[in-house]
């Protein structure tokens, strides 16, 4: 801290002897060297190709404005190829040779879960933007002291489940008086509790779960699997996709499925979606934490815009988080007045920070899902949007709707 | 209505399969040349297709015919960057030729694949249909693409059929894959025969790649699958014979749908590559090979 001060006050000659004499090279952060966030993502992959672009427009905005007390921001990207061994090998990298201070990882579950042992061995802050499962922050809070490096900083499948059952009584419920639903997931790490999350609370919204389906993420001919969906006659299918997308969507148009699609699709969070499926997607409802044209907090649209200008494309949700994410870890490390992992950790728990999707602040130690998102009215919500005429258009809540639901016209969406 | 439904959907994949693996049979027919670079080369002209339609705002038939020109530019590539410079060292022993063949083209295939999911990440693309719509035949809601793609496929491969036994060239090449050196002797450049199949295998390899966009869509992780699944149906059907793959496409087809439909669709390819290793154990030569 001396040291520090000395620097920033002006770069003498005796300070900078006084670093020599206390040895350069060492981990011991000097004011002028940077903040060293490391980004591993699916950099290939729609819903994780934003993450990194949005960790440096954040990196970018708060270098412009001086940094962290003088310290910039500096965002190391590696490329994970969606694979969790590269993911670890990333991470090994980045703390041991490149010497980061923390590090923003990845929209799938497996890959975080790989991580979150070599976070605790090598005692180094991780955040994810995108990866969803109740794993996660439950091995935080069985081995508190070991994990609690980990932070989500995307909702945990229990509350995307939440959220789009929230949504779903006020859209389909209330407005469209449906009664019945089939469940169609992929089978992933982070679609089980989002599973026994819909399992749960649709019969409470009113909505009767007549078939439940998972699939392999590998499937490319999704006939069957509509036509056993059909076969159910629910009123609507509720999604559970991230590894998939794309081909359902289009399969879904293409054989014209009678019945809406609502729920989770990570994909189509990306503005790319629509190119990518020739706006197949069009009548796609999706939960999103932000997108485009949804003011969820002052702070969501000029990000939004700010993207979209630099990078061509609205970012999907994992973008949104990735942001926040590199905002509030500088934060926490004003806060802490260091880049100490442990520092950082018990400030980071003292979050409370305005983003992009709400205001963030994270479980406790005693709380199930530790150093997980609070969800809630006043903090994080989510949003469902639907695709219309190629463009993503937020319907839920109402306080941030922007239109009315609009079907194509294959969808029959009547209550039998 | 299931049985219908299963004889409709079958027919289309079956189809499908069989434009895809009948190139990749010819190949080898003629030239002794197992190109598993075939998966990235059908990827490759589904992504051209999509990225004409959508990025150069073609409309679906130039999107389409830009995906068959690319998968012949390919294919033409893969020949003479990568399989005659094998074929033409002298360095490599001739006995070794077709392992360093393998493995070449398997590495070429990778780079397509990797390049691929750079430019275009590795999400699945789908071509616009060139029919869109849907009909219904007795209760069963048919996307009228998916009929499109199955006459498409019968009538390219029946065109096959004439130009191999009913053209000048096509006896060539008929000839060449029976006797190489005969062909030679008859006054026929081998060179130009083999450049005669590989524009043969573009057409094929790019159509059945542009129809599998549009029928189901395609991504960079489709390569692997898709190289796997021309190749077990060339061995099933026995290699080199091109009626043989046909049956076997058939079969596979079929034995794919069933299993969807009736079993699971997780355990979809499961039966067909127990079927191939049986087929291994009793009659290693395939259904209908010659060697």
């Amino acid at each position: 801290m001396v040291l520090k001060t000395a620097l920033r006050g002006s770069a003498s000659l005796i300070a900078l002897a006084g670093a020599v004499a206390l040895g350069f090279g060492t981990n011991s952060a000097r004011a002028a060297d940077p903040i060293k966030i490391a980004v591993i993502a699916e950099a290939q992959a729609i819903a994780g190709a934003s993450i990194p672009q949005a960790a440096q427009l954040a990196a970018d905005e708060i270098n412009a404005k001086g940094g962290v007390d003088g310290r910039k921001i500096e965002i190391v990207t590696y490329d994970n190829h969606s694979s969790s061994a590269d993911s670890v090998r990333a991470f090994q990298r980045a703390v041991n040779e490149d010497k980061v201070n923390a590090v923003i990882t990845s929209y799938i579950s497996e890959v975080v879960l790989a991580l979150e042992p070599w976070a605790a061995r090598l005692k180094t802050v991780m955040v994810t933007p995108g990866a969803a499962s109740n794993e996660i922050t439950k091995a935080v809070h069985k081995d508190y002291e070991k994990n609690k490096y980990t932070f989500h900083g995307y909702l945990t499948s229990a509350s995307l489940a939440l959220s789009v059952c929230d949504a779903a009584k006020d859209l389909l419920v209330d407005g469209k008086h449906m009664k019945t639903a089939v469940i169609m997931s992929e089978d992933a790490a982070w679609t089980k509790p989002l599973d026994i999350g819909y399992q749960e609370c649709l019969p409470k919204i009113g909505l009767k779960v007549v078939d439940h389906i998972r699939f392999s993420p590998d499937t490319t001919d999704f006939t069957p699997i509509f036509n056993k969906i059909e076969g159910a006659k629910p009123d609507v299918i509720i999604t559970g996709i991230s590894h998939v997308g794309v081909q359902p969507t289009v399969q879904w148009k293409n054989q014209q499925v009678p019945i809406p699609m609502f729920g989770i699709s990570s994909q189509a969070t990306n503005e790319t979606f629509g190119k990518d499926t020739n706006n197949a997607s069009d009548g796609v409802l999706y939960q999103g934490v932000s997108g485009p044209g949804l003011a969820i907090t002052p702070k969501s649209l000029p990000f939004a815009d700010a993207f979209k200008k630099k990078f061509g494309n609205y970012p999907s949700y994992s973008g949104y988080t990735s942001y926040d994410e590199v905002y509030y870890l500088a934060d926490a490390i004003k806060r802490a007045g260091s880049t100490d992992s442990d520092k950082m950790v018990a400030a980071l728990e003292k979050t409370d920070w305005e983003g992009t999707i709400g205001r963030v602040q994270f479980y406790g130690k005693d709380d199930e899902f530790t150093h997980g998102l609070r969800y809630g009215r006043g903090l994080i919500t989510g949003a469902m949007l639907q695709w219309q005429d190629g463009k993503q258009v937020p319907v839920w809540p109402k306080e941030v709707s922007k239109g009315q639901l609009k079907f194509p016209s294959f969808v029959k969406v009547t209550s039998k | 209505m299931l049985a219908l439904q299963i004889l409709i959907d079958g027919f289309a994949i079956s189809a499908l399969y069989a434009l895809g693996a009948m190139g990749f049979t010819l190949i080898f027919g003629v030239s002794g040349v197992l190109n598993l670079s075939h998966g990235a080369i059908m990827v490759l002209a589904a992504v051209a297709a999509w990225a004409a339609a959508s990025v150069l705002h073609t409309d679906t038939y130039t999107g389409a015919l830009i995906g068959i020109v690319v998968a012949v530019i390919a294919s033409f590539a893969t020949y003479f960057a990568v399989v005659q410079p094998i074929q033409k060292s002298r360095r490599i022993p001739n006995e070794e030729k077709e392992i360093f063949v393998l493995t070449g083209t398997l590495l070429w295939g990778i780079m397509i694949q990797e390049l691929i999911a750079y430019f275009f990440t590795n999400n699945a693309k789908t071509v616009l249909p060139i029919i869109e719509g849907v009909v219904n035949i007795a209760g069963v809601r048919t996307p009228q693409n998916e009929i499109f793609t199955a006459v498409v496929c019968c009538v390219v491969i029946g065109l096959l059929w004439l130009l191999v036994n009913r053209t000048r060239t096509g006896k060539v090449v008929l000839a060449a894959s029976m006797n190489p050196r005969g062909v030679t002797l008859l006054g026929h450049e081998l060179n130009n025969v083999y450049i005669v199949v590989w524009a043969i295998y573009g057409v094929l390899a790019g159509l059945a790649g542009v129809l599998l966009g549009m029928f189901l869509g395609v991504s960079s992780y489709s390569v692997g699958p898709l190289t796997a699944s021309a190749f077990s149906i060339v061995v099933l059907g026995g290699l080199g014979s091109v009626s043989g793959s046909l049956i076997a496409a058939i079969v596979v087809g079929y034995l794919e749908t069933l299993t969807a439909y009736l079993l699971n669709p997780a355990y979809r390819t499961i039966p067909a590559l127990l079927l191939l290793v049986v087929v291994m154990y009793i009659r290693p030569q395939g259904l209908l090979g010659r060697r």
